[in-house]
């Protein structure tokens, strides 16, 4: 070879260039005939659709498309005021046609489900109460690896198979016949049949998953389902296809015959993609673009169950003592932050616990509304004058008046422009505000979870979303010695105080043992400074409607329909 | 010759090694792990899920284990970004659409920025000169996210009523290769114009050319068939990694186009510390990167005869 050959290169760009143009075509969700394809973006890759090892929201908005569990979300038909074609959620019996509750003498609980006649999987095979037990076995086993296998504690037996001390059969479900599903509790939680229609409980096939235990959830052929929709597609890193699942009971009121959910993660290309008509539903828009979008209408702002906050280190000085945690508490000007930085509808928090979850009473007030807060939220500016007036004043009796020998503090977060916003915020109105000399640091995800976890910061940026609607959810992270204890509280009192909660047997009193445990955190400890409860926000193409939502960040889209 | 070859194909495997083992430690020495999160698994479940995938055994004994699977070819399979995924079927399936769109930017920018280069040299000092200078300084300092980003805005319904481009990637569509393509090209097409053209003016300086226009050859002969063939050699050193790298895909354009190619999926691995995945990527772009450099050394030979392997030049 003595030439530098070229035109080789042509011929084979040529080739390759007819080779692609030649396999075009042919897609799924291309579009088919008549019905609605409904294209829809929530994020990137999910990690597994496994529903046992799901520990994501958008990996649970799938599960809950194309599962079904005993308990499932079906829409209200009430439109959620200010929002664009959506509807809030209530629990209904799923799978299970009816349920029994029987409460025992020693205040141990009985739920006895009875399943809808003739459920079929998405291959036509029967579904029995035993593929429940199955499932539920399996999310407890220690072996699955399950994140979220904690969420049927309340099973009797749990501890025991969790632990490794008992085998799996040992939890307490049982499937007397085909229809019947028995699930034994130590107590009575109150959250328990929202529990049944989260991912982590919904069914599982034994033969598919035995066969390929790591390698069941990759292939559309094997990954079988039992709910409204099922797997047409799984182009990684690209999109999930789904399809209506002929066998579902009630496959006739289906809306989409399609639902594609694209994976992307760049804020703005999922905008571009949006505009240009190629999605119908996204959910996370450029910070920068949302003044826009919310002035003319096209974004909407809804509830979400969660809280913004910062944790304080409470074993390391100076945030070893309780006054400089609520000084700088105080100093936060919230109303400036939801306003002015995260713009999108967010509540200014004076409380841990957000709103959104029932008390005692779950058609009563929320259990915020019942609790109150525990400092008056900046509202207006004078508010906030009075609020700093009296966080100089905490300083002041800390030793550090006007922020004098107060040493230089580092504020921590990861890597986002959202988050980076707040920090710069935060940092100048602490400055301002206490005199004190805050500077920041930002890490990769991995490297600050892992710091924060081992209580190496001084103040970090921290946020919950809850995942039932319980206080417990928000309040059992801070028992001493918990693994997301990241403020490293340790408090006898706290501890007792949740544990009294969870052995109530009378929902009044766990109530109320739970908001004292609240009292002791936020009103008397200050271990944490909350900052605005959360909304949630999206986009749904004009000429769409039927989408239904919970504040748990649930969305739904089997009834979604063209207006 | 053939000699030659083998010990830098021993060296090359050598490298790679190298490669292999560093990265191996370094992404045990960052913080982090893959199983962190803000749920709060029971220690069981992280126990099982380090025993699952050997991370609880000691770091030589993981390593010793790695490189002996590596040599039976087994990369594992990913433990966080798609559970349990082979590696070697998530490059399997990544790579190509990577490879589609970096083959078509390259072949877009060789095949423009040779014949530009010339041209700027052949015309030197005189308006198309100065303005093919403009666009490649500008190609090579604009940054590729906002050259992709205002492509997806300017050809993708940013501008209502006007969308040639499809925004969502769709495999085997060439409207979804195009701006990708037209990105990823972008700077590498201003790059070796400019290299072209330095090469191409310093060829035309050399006593042969004069010899060649002596004889009266025709300009187009002097040009393509005397200087370009020595023009050629610093393009094709830059080519030779940059095959690699573009191949492997970008991060930004894969990003910004949401292709589900490998250069997105590498930088996601490593966020999320998947040591699998980081390891097979790395190490696969570094096979890649190795063998495209021995390729380079072979092609020079075809180029410039002087050059011989493992002879002193003459």
């Amino acid at each position: 070879m003595n030439r530098v050959r070229l035109p080789a290169g042509v011929l084979a760009g040529a080739l390759v260039l007819g080779a692609l143009a030649g396999c075009g075509g042919g897609e799924i969700g291309a579009g088919s005939s008549g019905g609605l394809d409904l294209r829809v973006c929530i994020a990137s890759e999910p990690a597994t659709l496994d529903p046992a090892k799901n520990s994501t929201l958008d990996g649970s908005i799938l599960a809950q498309h194309l599962f079904e569990g005993l308990m499932r979300w079906e829409n209200s038909g009430e439109a959620v005021e200010g929002a664009r074609g959506l509807y809030r959620a209530r629990l209904a019996p799923g799978q299970a046609q009816r349920y029994e509750k029987t409460v025992h003498d020693d205040g141990a609980v009985t739920y006895t489900f009875t399943l809808r006649e003739g459920l079929r999987w998405s291959d036509g095979a029967p579904l029995t109460a035993g593929d429940f037990v199955y499932a539920w076995r399996r999310l407890a086993d220690p072996a699955t690896a399950a994140d979220y296998c904690y969420l049927i504690d309340m099973v009797s037996g749990y501890e025991a198979v969790n632990s490794g001390a008992a085998e799996p059969a040992a939890l307490g479900v049982s499937a007397p016949d085909d229809r019947t599903f028995v699930a034994e509790l130590t107590y009575d939680c109150p959250y328990f049949l929202e529990i049944c229609a989260f991912p982590a409980t919904l069914p599982v096939r034994e033969d598919v998953v035995e066969a390929d235990p790591d390698g069941w959830t990759h292939d559309a052929a094997t990954y079988l389902s039992n709910g409204p929709y099922r797997l047409a597609q799984w182009r990684h890193n690209s999109r999930i296809v789904l399809e209506r699942n002929p066998s579902y009971y009630a496959a006739g009121g289906l809306g989409p015959e399609t639902i594609t959910f694209q994976l992307m993660d760049d804020a703005a290309a999922i905008l571009s993609a949006y505009r240009s008509g190629d999605l119908d539903f996204i959910k996370s828009v450029p910070v920068d673009e949302i003044p826009a979008l919310l002035a003319n209408g096209d974004l909407s702002v809804v509830d979400q169950v969660g809280t913004y906050y910062v944790s304080y280190n409470t074993q390391r000085a100076p945030f070893d003592d309780w006054r400089v945690r609520k000084a700088f508490t105080l100093a936060m000007d919230s109303r400036y932050l939801v306003e002015r930085v995260t713009q999108t509808g967010q509540i200014p928090a004076n409380a841990f616990v957000p709103y959104g979850v029932p008390d005692a009473d779950p058609e009563g007030e929320d259990f915020r509304t019942v609790g109150g807060g525990y400092w008056a939220a900046p509202d207006t500016p004078e508010q906030y004058a009075a609020n700093v007036a009296e966080a100089q004043a905490l300083l002041a009796q800390a030793g550090y008046p006007g922020g004098e020998g107060f040493p230089v503090v580092v504020y921590s977060y990861n890597n986002d422009p959202s988050h980076e916003a707040i920090a710069q915020a935060l940092q100048q109105q602490w400055q301002s505000a206490l005199g004190v000399t805050v500077t920041l640091e930002s890490g990769d995800w991995s490297a600050f979870l892992a710091d924060r976890k081992a209580g190496n910061y001084q103040i970090a940026r921290n946020a919950w979303v809850a995942d039932y609607s319980d206080p417990c959810c928000f309040l059992d992270l801070w028992r001493s010695g918990g693994g997301n204890n990241d403020a490293q509280y340790a408090n006898p009192d706290y501890d007792a105080l949740i544990d009294a909660a969870k052995a109530a047997a009378d929902p009044a009193e766990r109530m109320a043992l739970l908001h004292r445990a609240e009292d002791l955190l936020i009103g008397e400890d200050w271990v944490l400074g909350p900052i605005y409860f959360y909304t949630q926000t999206y986009l749904l193409a004009p000429d769409l409607d039927g989408v239904f939502y919970t504040p748990l960040g649930n969305f739904f889209f089997g009834e979604a329909a063209r207006i | 010759m053939a000699r030659e070859i083998l010990k830098r194909i021993g060296t090359a495997a050598l490298t790679v090694f190298a490669v292999a083992t560093l990265t191996f430690f370094l992404t045990r020495a960052v913080p982090g792990n893959p199983f962190l999160s803000e749920k709060n698994p029971p220690q069981a479940v992280l126990d099982a899920l380090n025993e699952k995938y050997g991370l609880d055994q000691p770091l030589y004994v993981q390593y010793v284990k790695y490189l002996g699977n590596l040599l039976r070819g087994d990369l594992g399979v990913s433990v966080k970004l798609q559970k349990d995924y082979p590696v070697a079927r998530i490059i399997g399936e990544m790579f190509p659409v990577s490879a589609a769109i970096g083959f078509f930017a390259l072949l877009w920018a060789v095949l423009l920025g040779v014949p530009l280069g010339c041209l700027a040299a052949y015309r030197r000092g005189r308006g198309t000169d100065s303005a093919l200078q403009v666009v490649c300084t500008l190609g090579v300092s604009l940054p590729s996210f906002v050259v992709a980003s205002l492509l997806l805005f300017a050809f993708c319904g940013g501008i209502a009523g006007w969308k040639l481009f499809p925004t969502l990637f769709q495999a085997g569509d060439w409207r979804s290769y195009v701006l990708p393509c037209f990105s990823l090209g972008f700077y590498p097409m201003c790059y070796i114009a400019r290299q072209s053209r330095a090469s191409m003016l310093d060829a035309l300086g050399q006593d042969y050319i004069k010899t060649a226009r002596a004889k009266g050859l025709r300009t187009g002969r002097i040009l393509f068939k005397h200087a370009l063939r020595n023009a050629l050699l610093p393009v094709l050193t830059y080519l030779g990694p940059q095959v690699a790298f573009t191949l492997c895909g970008g991060f930004v354009v894969e990003t910004v186009f949401t292709i589900p190619g490998l250069g997105r999926y590498f930088v996601q691995s490593i966020s999320s510390r998947d040591y699998p995945v980081i390891l097979g990527t790395t190490l696969f772009l570094a096979s890649f990167l190795v063998g495209m450099n021995l390729l380079v050394d072979l092609l020079y030979q075809a180029v410039d005869p002087r050059i011989r392997l493992g002879r002193e030049a003459a």
